[in-house]
């Protein structure tokens, strides 16, 4: 008991412990990820196939046809098409307008700091439900001839950018908030005493601090956005305006008569945020933790 | 001493946002809690900041933070008092003097009459227990055997987390392809897709919210596991050790030592968990568009919009409930949260 090292010694696992262990968690994984590779293995098998041989049958040829049918008659590009129209623009525009709350809020002692904060938070924890009626409504009554193909907010790219900004930026102004609190002070009081200006305060000294956090939130908001299914169909009519999650629930009614092409058609509107995942894993997992209020 | 209680402080005072910093992210500013005094400091010197502030300065903050406001109020806190306001009406949606005021109607009509109303309230209340009582603990546990440093843990990991990176949509699809009455996965193992044997997994109310909450379940477990890794990463390493020391066995140190340490964790789970029990819409309006047996307060809204008939004020009442039922949760969370970050 005297030397320290003797509890680290202790907890370090027997073996036998470490490899049912490993056993336990590998098989559990496998388990997890059996539905997809389900869906991966229907998508690969032609409708002929399984409709005389039944799914679950050995395989007498995979093919990847059933991809590239999805992924033809469906126009599917296109569909990617309206969500970069709209996923790229709110990312950017959140970003922008809650880091600017952010600054506001975490950097000056104004009365209402705390007041606007929580109206933020709140308001993006709300079932998106709770607002659609009237939003429906708004969207409807509010003209916009010649800015929008529809004339109108409703059915239109514009209109789904509007409520993604306006929905999560909730969530980014009280991460980017927590984060720009923690920076110290004396970087812009500093700046302050030699004449900056508050937005030179803002753009070229608190922002360029804040990276990894806009990194993160940038990340997460591109996968949420990305996966969007309710505004859109909800504030959109035209099937050929939809973003592709949203389009996907129409195509599947529409061109794919059978389960192997629907199948086929779902994991390719996957595959760009699993990219993303795979490629930015870090910053998506700490960007969710970082502010994990979010529902 | 110091370094332990500014550990421990960082572990149980911040809200999850900070406690997640410190595990994740690479700011140790971010994560360690400010040594006492700083408070007054910064409160200082932020009133010091303002007083440098120009008018034009003054008139750009406003604009900054304005705009923002205005846009989310607008879209946000605007449409949810109007539908407190609608949900006292009835309109056709067809010009303004259409809308009439009827008092509580709306409500009574909701609690009295409509036989979807109950179920889904019991079914958004089934959503919740089953999620607080399935992947919850099964992603705290998963959680735990992950933090034990052992090898291909980020493999592990990316496993779990997949299913809460893809769409609850698409998630409706894959699941579709495992319950499928004719050719899904289940019935085709089980032979229960042939005539006689024909197990309805969509279509059979007393089968169909089960099987959509294990799809859920599948996803809410990953998330859960997340977010108590990064829980955690922030308990302090010395906690450990001591009940080590102490003689402790594993169950031991992680019922007494370890899960008191994840309170904040365990708030934001809670919370967490309620509001996707609340805003449970995608994955059911995928599977049988909220049909028989998955009836949601959520899909009631919606279908009252993108369905047949537009009642704008009976919808507007359901979504008062649910407004009603998420600021309880909310309000009282922020709250809790706002306080301490102001004494942090």
């Amino acid at each position: 008991m005297s030397t320290t090292s003797l509890p680290v010694k202790r907890r370090t696992p027997v073996r036998p412990a470490r490899i049912l262990l490993h056993v336990f968690l590998a098989g559990t994984a496998l388990a997890w990820l059996a539905p997809l590779l389900w869906a991966v293995f229907s998508a690969l098998r032609p409708y002929s196939e399984t409709s005389a041989k039944g799914y679950v049958s050995w395989p007498d040829r995979l093919s990847l046809d059933n991809f590239t049918n999805a992924f033809e008659q469906s126009d599917m590009l296109h569909y990617f098409g309206n969500t970069l129209v709209i996923a790229v623009p709110a990312v950017l525009l959140t970003l922008f307008l809650s880091s600017m709350v952010a600054f506001y809020v975490s950097r000056f002692d104004f009365r209402l700091n705390l007041a606007l904060l929580l109206v933020f938070t709140a308001g993006n924890l709300l079932p998106q439900q709770v607002i659609i009626t009237p939003l429906y409504r708004l969207y409807l009554l509010t003209d916009l001839p010649g800015i929008t193909a529809s004339g109108k907010l409703y059915d239109s790219a514009l209109g789904l950018v509007l409520i993604h900004v306006a929905f999560q930026s909730g969530f980014c102004a009280f991460v980017l908030s927590n984060y720009m609190r923690s920076l110290p002070h004396e970087l812009t009081e500093a700046a302050l005493v030699d004449g900056a200006s508050a937005w030179r305060l803002y753009w070229q000294i608190t922002l360029p601090l804040c990276k990894p956090a806009m990194a993160a939130l940038a990340t997460l908001l591109s996968i949420w956005i990305y996966n969007d299914f309710f505004w859109a169909l909800v504030l959109i009519s035209t099937g050929e305006n939809m973003p592709i999650t949203s389009a996907l629930n129409n195509l599947s009614g529409q061109y794919f008569t059978d389960p192997n092409l629907v199948a086929a058609g779902a994991l390719l509107t996957a595959i760009p945020t699993l990219a993303v995942y795979f490629l930015l894993q870090r910053q998506f997992v700490s960007g969710l933790t970082l502010g994990s209020s979010k529902g | 001493m110091t370094t332990e209680t500014t550990t421990t402080t960082t572990g149980t005072a911040g809200t999850a946002g900070t406690a997640g910093t410190a595990g994740t992210t690479q700011t140790p500013e971010a994560g360690a809690a400010p040594p006492p005094g700083t408070t007054l400091h910064r409160k200082r010197s932020a009133r010091g900041h303002q007083r440098l502030l120009t008018r034009r300065d003054r008139f750009v903050l406003a604009v900054m933070a304005g705009v923002p406001t205005i846009l989310h109020l607008a879209l946000v806190w605007v449409t949810a008092l109007a539908s407190v306001l609608l949900a006292f009406t009835t309109w056709d949606g067809i010009g303004f003097d259409s809308i009439t005021w009827v008092g509580l109607d709306n409500f009574r009509q909701l609690f009295a009459d409509n036989p979807q109303f109950w179920p889904a309230v019991q079914h958004n209340l089934i959503w919740f227990v089953v999620l607080i009582l399935v992947p919850t603990p099964f992603g705290l546990f998963l959680a735990v055997q992950l933090d034990k440093r052992i090898r291909f843990s980020r493999v592990y990991q990316t496993a779990f987390f997949l299913p809460v990176v893809i769409s609850m949509a698409c998630i409706g699809f894959v699941w579709q392809l495992i319950y499928n009455p004719d050719t899904g996965l289940i019935n085709s193992i089980t032979g229960a897709n042939r005539p006689g044997h024909y197990i309805d997994w969509i279509g059979n109310p007393e089968l169909n919210l089960w099987a959509v909450l294990i799809a859920a379940s599948w996803r809410h477990t990953g998330y859960m596991m997340i977010l108590y890794l990064a829980g955690l990463k922030s308990v302090d390493p010395s906690l450990r050790e001591a009940s080590a020391l102490d003689g402790a066995n594993e169950w031991q140190t992680f019922r007494n030592v370890i899960f008191p340490t994840l309170r904040p964790t365990n708030t934001v789970v809670l919370v967490v968990t309620i509001i996707e029990a609340l805003r449970a819409f995608d994955l059911v309006f995928v599977f049988n568009k909220g049909a028989q047996g998955t009836e949601l307060l959520s899909i009631l809204v919606t279908n009252n919009i993108i369905g047949e008939s537009s009642r704008i004020g009976y919808g507007s009442a359901i979504a008062v409930v649910l407004l009603v039922i998420s600021l309880a949760v909310i309000i009282p969370y922020l709250i809790v949260t706002f306080r301490k970050e102001r004494r942090a």
